[in-house]
């Protein structure tokens, strides 16, 4: 009796003034927390701005000396030479050169992949196959970049395909980096798969189709807003990768489309001039800001039409 | 009956014959060939390292610091150097990412105009090239308004911005994965917002953040690119002393030896990425771990 009454005769009699001294003691503390979990998802959102501050400011300068034509449309990038010229074509050629490849490699392998784990696979060898695709995605960049130099580029296309290529070459980092690339397209892709109800499924196959005519004529097309996004993305990390064509590709900026040559992408070039410990204020160090906007635009469109593609098949199922 | 399906049969036999015999079956093996191209190359990716670098692997090459001979070169200052990094990086990321993860799913109003921004803000992050955060650490951290300087602070406060959006969208899961039974219950009981978010979301939650913390981390040691950008030295004799050292790591010191064109240096490099592949193992069976072992199937 006594203990039932504590608690019991507390909360009764308690309310109407109890109620009123919580919340109004309470809501404040609750407020105040409420704008520190704000403020610390205005971290990011800072880190947004600061990115394009610290791109924006340097690159002004940069564009104040060399006019934007230049740098846009020149076809020759030698911004340390005594006699510099600052024309990005050669790296945008080599980023979309090894970009290509990737590409060539990863959609493929990795639309496959998907369809397989999301319409054949059962859901055990699923549970198996899953965590290899990730320990995949997990391998750190530079490893892939000493397995295209060391192993890809003299043992497979050198020896095993008698390609006359150099030890740098965009082909082999582009192959490479496709694998790299390759999870990442799977995984949207599988996730878009799987996110088609059965009943298109069930409606294709009680039509008599077979599981082949399920995959490819009713789930691919229910699903394709989510395997757009998977490529565009994949197409993104592969512009914005920076090891494995640093270690791999060389850097010396070359405007080609030839996959034996060596080239610099930007990413490569941005790495290789920082290394490089360009002096503060010089052009030199100018450029990698500018180059790095660039690349900062041109993945944040990218980013943006899939992040909009994903949101459209979500929104469908 | 007969007569009108006579018409239609132009179609349907062509259907069923493909059905069955060739075709799908050829899909299956191409779609299995997709599979097992990118686990063969997978495996001969790690062989391929083993075989260079297991001979150089001893504890010599564990405790010696960067040199120019060959046979004297170890990793430590490297090994501790990542330590550092990812210590650095752990303090910023977990209050951070859990609060704003917090924020977004328990307070914030998905209509309102500014959190979708944060939302889609946090998407697009996610998906910078790493090397445009070596240049935001870069001209904010090491040189611009706060001026850390090359240091352990500047390379860690990078990784840890990197690798931020992981976190959060992974503790959002988490939290969002907390049955709704569960607050209105706490809330029945007279508790306010944040007593429900603290002592049962949160709890709850734990192990599906801790899970996501562990991967961000495990991704932000491979991570070269920006460290390369943010100034990392490549040529370190002696061990990190604090936070305000010049640092270099584990994945700076492979690519400072792929770079050498000695066969000697390339195979200090595979010795390197030997030990950084155990570490990530290593990291990525306790997230499994966790996530076995304590995620609530509700």
């Amino acid at each position: 009796m006594p203990s039932p009454t504590t608690p019991g005769g507390s909360s009764a009699g308690a309310p109407s003034t109890g109620s009123k001294l919580v919340s109004g003691r309470s809501r404040r503390g609750e407020h105040i927390i409420q704008w520190l979990l704000a403020a610390a998802a205005l971290v990011s959102v800072a880190t947004t701005l600061a990115i394009v501050v610290s791109l924006l400011a340097e690159t002004i300068l940069f564009l104040q000396k060399v006019p934007i034509t230049d740098f846009l449309f020149g076809t020759e990038w030698a911004p340390t030479f005594a006699d510099p010229s600052f024309g990005v074509l050669p790296l945008v050629a080599g980023t979309l050169l090894t970009t290509f490849l990737a590409i060539l490699v990863a959609v493929p392998l990795g639309l496959g992949a998907a369809i397989y784990l999301s319409e054949y696979a059962t859901p055990k060898v699923r549970k198996t196959l899953k965590p290899i695709l990730e320990l995949l995605a997990g391998i750190p960049t530079v490893v892939f970049g000493y397995f295209a130099l060391t192993f890809v580029t003299p043992l497979i296309l050198q020896d095993l395909l008698g390609l006359e290529v150099q030890g740098f070459n965009a082909l082999s980092a582009g192959l490479i980096m496709g694998f790299m690339v390759m999870p990442t397209i799977a995984s949207l892709a599988e996730d878009a798969m799987s996110s088609v109800p059965a009943a298109l499924r069930e409606g294709a196959y009680g039509l008599g189709a077979n599981r082949m005519q399920v995959s490819t004529r009713v789930v691919f097309p229910a699903a394709l807003s989510g395997i757009v996004a998977g490529v565009v993305l994949g197409i993104s990390r592969a512009v914005g990768e920076t090891m494995i064509v640093l270690v791999a590709a060389g850097s010396i900026p070359n405007l080609t489309a030839n996959p034996l040559d060596p080239v610099a992408t930007m990413t490569a070039f941005i790495a290789s001039i920082a290394k490089g410990d360009a002096a503060v204020g010089s052009v030199a160090y100018e450029t990698l800001f500018a180059v790095g906007m660039l690349l900062f635009v041109s993945t944040l469109i990218m980013n943006m039409i899939s992040i909009r593609f994903v949101r459209k098949f979500r929104q469908a199922y | 009956m007969t007569t009108s399906t006579q018409p239609v049969p132009a179609a349907k036999p062509v259907l069923r014959s493909e059905g069955e015999p060739l075709a799908p079956r050829v899909f299956r093996l191409v779609l299995q060939a997709a599979i097992a191209l990118s686990i063969l190359v997978l495996l001969t990716l790690l062989i391929d390292v083993l075989m260079d670098g297991g001979s150089k692997l001893s504890m010599d090459f564990l405790t010696s610091p960067a040199s120019s001979t060959p046979a004297k070169a170890g990793i430590e200052p490297a090994i501790l150097g990542t330590l550092w990094l990812i210590a650095v990086a752990a303090v910023v990321i977990v209050p951070l990412g859990v609060a704003s993860a917090i924020y977004l799913e328990e307070y914030a109003d998905p209509d309102r105009w500014y959190n979708r921004v944060i939302e889609v803000n946090i998407q697009n992050l996610a998906a910078v090239p790493s090397i445009v955060y070596g240049i935001l650490g870069l001209a904010f951290l090491v040189r611009g308004p706060i001026e850390l300087g090359a240091t352990i602070m500047a390379g860690g406060l990078t990784l840890g911005l990197l690798v931020l959006p992981v976190v959060i969208i992974a503790a959002r899961e988490a939290i969002r994965s907390v049955p709704q039974a569960i607050r209105q219950g706490a809330l029945a009981l007279g508790a306010t917002k944040w007593q429900t978010t603290q002592r049962q979301v949160l709890p709850a939650a734990i192990p599906g953040i801790a899970t996501g913390v562990i991967l961000a981390l495990s991704r932000a040691i491979g991570e070269t690119a920006p460290l390369i950008v943010v100034g990392a030295a490549v040529f370190v004799t002696s061990n990190p002393s604090g936070l305000d050292s010049k640092f270099t790591a584990l994945p700076i010191q492979i690519f400072e030896w792929i770079s050498r064109p000695q066969e000697e240096f390339q195979l200090l490099a595979a010795a390197a990425i030997i030990v950084l592949l155990v570490i990530l193992v290593f990291m990525n069976s306790i997230a499994i771990f966790l996530r076995n072992r304590y995620q609530q199937k509700w």
